[in-house]
């Protein structure tokens, strides 16, 4: 940890010396915050802590807990978006918020723009018995400095209505099938093209795709092809979970890109529908706790993310969600409040099951070869309005 | 105080002049002093914010950090002009509000003629109320009603069948937006349609009818055009509502259905791309000063 934070300075320097204008230079700076010291120990709270996150993250059922055994009054500011999230937490989180559960599409902009500060891993102990993937993953971990404690994670999944297809489709394919027109329904949200760009991965090796996420401009040219020739298909481009459920009820579409969210809401609705994840993959997406760079109350904030991170609360928040625990730990305890939780969720799953998974992060300019041919997200948000029309 | 000030005889010699002596010498201060408080605001808060937004359209942003990079340039302009995206959009916008400002127009007419020229004085206050009705509920409970009207299993499709007749597959199709943004802005047609035709005086029919005018001729000739106004009043209502509109395209929209409220929200909420959005944002508000000015020829403002 510490040889990694020294690794940064020393690459900020070469950075620097190395190219007279480090923006067009082809070594990426580090983040602003990379050599900021986390906290060697957890001091006593502060008696407050402020917490950005997504509706129902700071549910009363564990936050009321927390502030009795911590002493740390818990207030938290829901967003809608990873968007609004990045917006909230600009500059630092203004010496306001302490902490923010941003998601993998958002955590690259906050650590590059500074807001976010590294933690210390060592502080969590749950951290140890978290998956493999989920200790060090990309969206939060740069160059071994931890900007943030992952939280939760779940798949995005193909889901189709067992009328229509009564054996389960095996490829994304039945996206982008003329035969399917007019019934099928995918987010309206720029990260689709990084599903395209898986689905080309597999059935067009020839583009190289490696990463869905680092695109260079052929690549990311033929998953937005592929992407307009999908759009006739289209019944509509979802915003809300709950827009995707009530187009699966009203039988407007028979297959879809969705969450394992959606998925149980329609089952418990009676719909006669399934999910998968194709042969071809899938992404998913992963949540990270994280602290601002301005956080008034840092102890408070450790002892929130060491109470998160805990088997027990783990379970609770993944079966309150429909979402999947990133402490192994924690599959005891969701088979002990819902018999057969931990398989539905993967909550078990081995660390292959991980490779089929390619978690969102932020598109940036800069390719996994330190060089800057892949398209930014900005161009990724042009691309897709032009893609819906 | 500035009464009992003023009955008070003036001080002789170089003394300050009392302030409502001022105010007489003066007769453009009192209206200067009445006006400033609301005329700062609108300065400071209205024209200054966009004026922000129109400087901020020639920003851009570092693609990277997202952070904004002041450095003048029409890039963004120049990306709207050469993207064709940006023309569908644009002219799907202007087009489905033109649609929607025609639709309300002639569904408004004869019903505010009735209204204004027909009903009892009782049925023209329940009209009055079932026209007002609809604003007291939610803007997107009554969009969603719609959905539910129109989706495949909707109340729409169901009827058709009941009656042999084949489904009419128009949910999330931009027939549904034009139907819903019609639905929506109605009232805001009927009522400035309403107001106009009501002040149209009696007896200038009556000159029509002893001039030889049947009904119908006196309604085209001398109704039509004086009640114009108050249409045209109604039309920038509509016109502008629909042209800033974004929730409607989101709930009812299918694909392709974007309107520039889309973009523009996709470009601050997603891209944190605020300089684009600014200058996509001054599209609608060029369109609507080339139809204020349009609305002012017809008279729209003498309306009100």
């Amino acid at each position: 940890m510490r040889f990694s934070a020294l690794a940064a300075v020393a690459m900020l320097v070469v950075a620097g010396c190395g190219s007279s204008n480090p923006n067009t230079g082809n070594t990426l700076a580090p983040p602003p915050t990379a050599s900021l010291k986390p906290l060697d120990k957890v001091g006593p709270g502060e008696g407050q802590l402020n917490l950005i996150a997504w509706e129902g993250y700071v549910d009363d059922s564990w936050a009321k807990p927390f502030t009795q055994q911590t002493g740390c009054v818990v207030s938290s500011k829901y967003a809608g978006s990873s968007d609004e999230m990045v917006s909230l937490m600009k500059d630092g989180g203004g010496g306001q918020y302490d902490m923010v559960s941003a998601s993998g599409d958002a955590d690259l902009r906050l650590i590059y723009s500074g807001d976010v500060r590294p933690m210390n891993e060592k502080l969590i102990p749950d951290w140890t018995n978290f998956q493999t993937f989920f200790k060090n993953p990309p969206y939060n971990t740069i160059s071994g400095i931890h900007y943030g404690i992952s939280l939760q994670w779940g798949p995005n999944t193909l889901l189709y209505s067992t009328k229509k297809f009564p054996n389960k489709p095996t490829s994304w394919q039945v996206i982008y099938d003329p035969a399917n027109k007019g019934l099928i329904t995918v987010p309206d949200n720029p990260i689709q093209i990084a599903d395209a760009a898986l689905y080309l991965m597999k059935t067009q090796p020839s583009l190289g795709i490696k990463d869905p996420y680092e695109l260079t401009k052929k690549q990311f040219d033929a998953s937005v092809a592929l992407l307009t020739t999908q759009r006739p298909l289209i019944k509509k481009y979802w915003a809300l979970a709950s827009d995707e459920i009530s187009l699966f009820q009203n039988g407007d579409v028979v297959v879809g890109a969705a969450w394992p969210y959606q998925t149980i809401q329609l089952k418990a609705a009676g719909a006669a529908v399934d999910e998968t994840i194709p042969a071809e993959g899938a992404t998913g997406w992963g949540d990270t706790w994280m602290l601002a760079t301005k956080a008034p109350h840092p102890n408070c904030a450790y002892l929130w993310t060491q109470y998160v991170s805990t088997a027990k609360i783990q379970a609770e928040q993944a079966l309150f969600f429909g979402e999947t625990p990133v402490n192994t730990q924690a599959c005891a305890q969701m088979e002990a409040l819902q018999a057969g939780s931990c398989a539905q969720y993967h909550a078990d799953a081995a660390g292959t099951y991980f490779d089929t998974i390619k978690f969102w992060k932020t598109p940036i300019a800069t390719c996994a070869d330190g060089s800057q041919t892949c398209i930014p997200y900005d161009q990724w948000v042009s691309a897709w309005t032009t893609i819906k029309g | 105080m500035s009464v009992a000030t003023a009955r008070r005889p003036r001080p002789k010699g170089g003394g300050a002049v009392p302030f409502a002596g001022l105010l007489w010498r003066l007769p453009w201060l009192r209206p200067l002093l009445l006006l400033a408080p609301p005329l700062a605001w609108f300065v400071v808060i209205y024209l200054a914010s966009l004026a922000t937004l129109l400087i901020t359209a020639f920003w851009t942003i570092n693609p990277f950090t997202t952070q904004i990079v002041q450095v003048w340039s029409t890039d963004n302009f120049q990306r709207i002009i050469n993207e064709p995206a940006y023309h569908s959009i644009i002219s799907r916008t202007v087009i489905m509000a033109a649609a929607v400002t025609v639709t309300d127009a002639v569904l408004a007419f004869p019903f505010a003629y009735y209204m204004a020229r027909v009903a009892s004085r009782r049925a023209q206050t329940l009209l009055f109320a079932a026209v007002l009705l609809p604003l007291w509920a939610s803007y997107l409970a009554r969009v969603y009603a719609w959905i539910l009207i129109l989706n495949h299993n909707g109340v729409l499709n169901w009827s058709l069948q009941s009656i042999g007749l084949p489904p009419a597959n128009i949910g999330y199709t931009n027939i549904a937006m034009w139907v819903v943004f019609s639905y929506i802005w109605l009232p805001f047609m009927i009522i400035p349609t309403y107001a106009a035709l009501e002040r149209v005086p009696e007896t200038l029919l009556e000159a029509a009818a002893d001039l030889g005018a049947r009904r119908w001729r006196a309604v085209r000739d001398v109704m039509l055009p004086l009640a114009l106004p108050g249409v045209v009043a109604g039309s920038i209502f509509t016109f502008s509502l629909t042209l800033g509109d974004y929730i409607t395209p989101i709930l009812v929209g299918g694909a392709g259905s974007s309107f520039i409220g889309n973009v523009i929200y996709s470009n601050v909420g997603i891209a944190n791309n605020i300089p684009f959005a600014a200058s996509l944002a001054a599209v609608p508000v060029a369109i609507m000063a080339v139809y204020l000015l349009l609305a002012q020829r017809l008279g729209a403002f003498e309306a009100f």
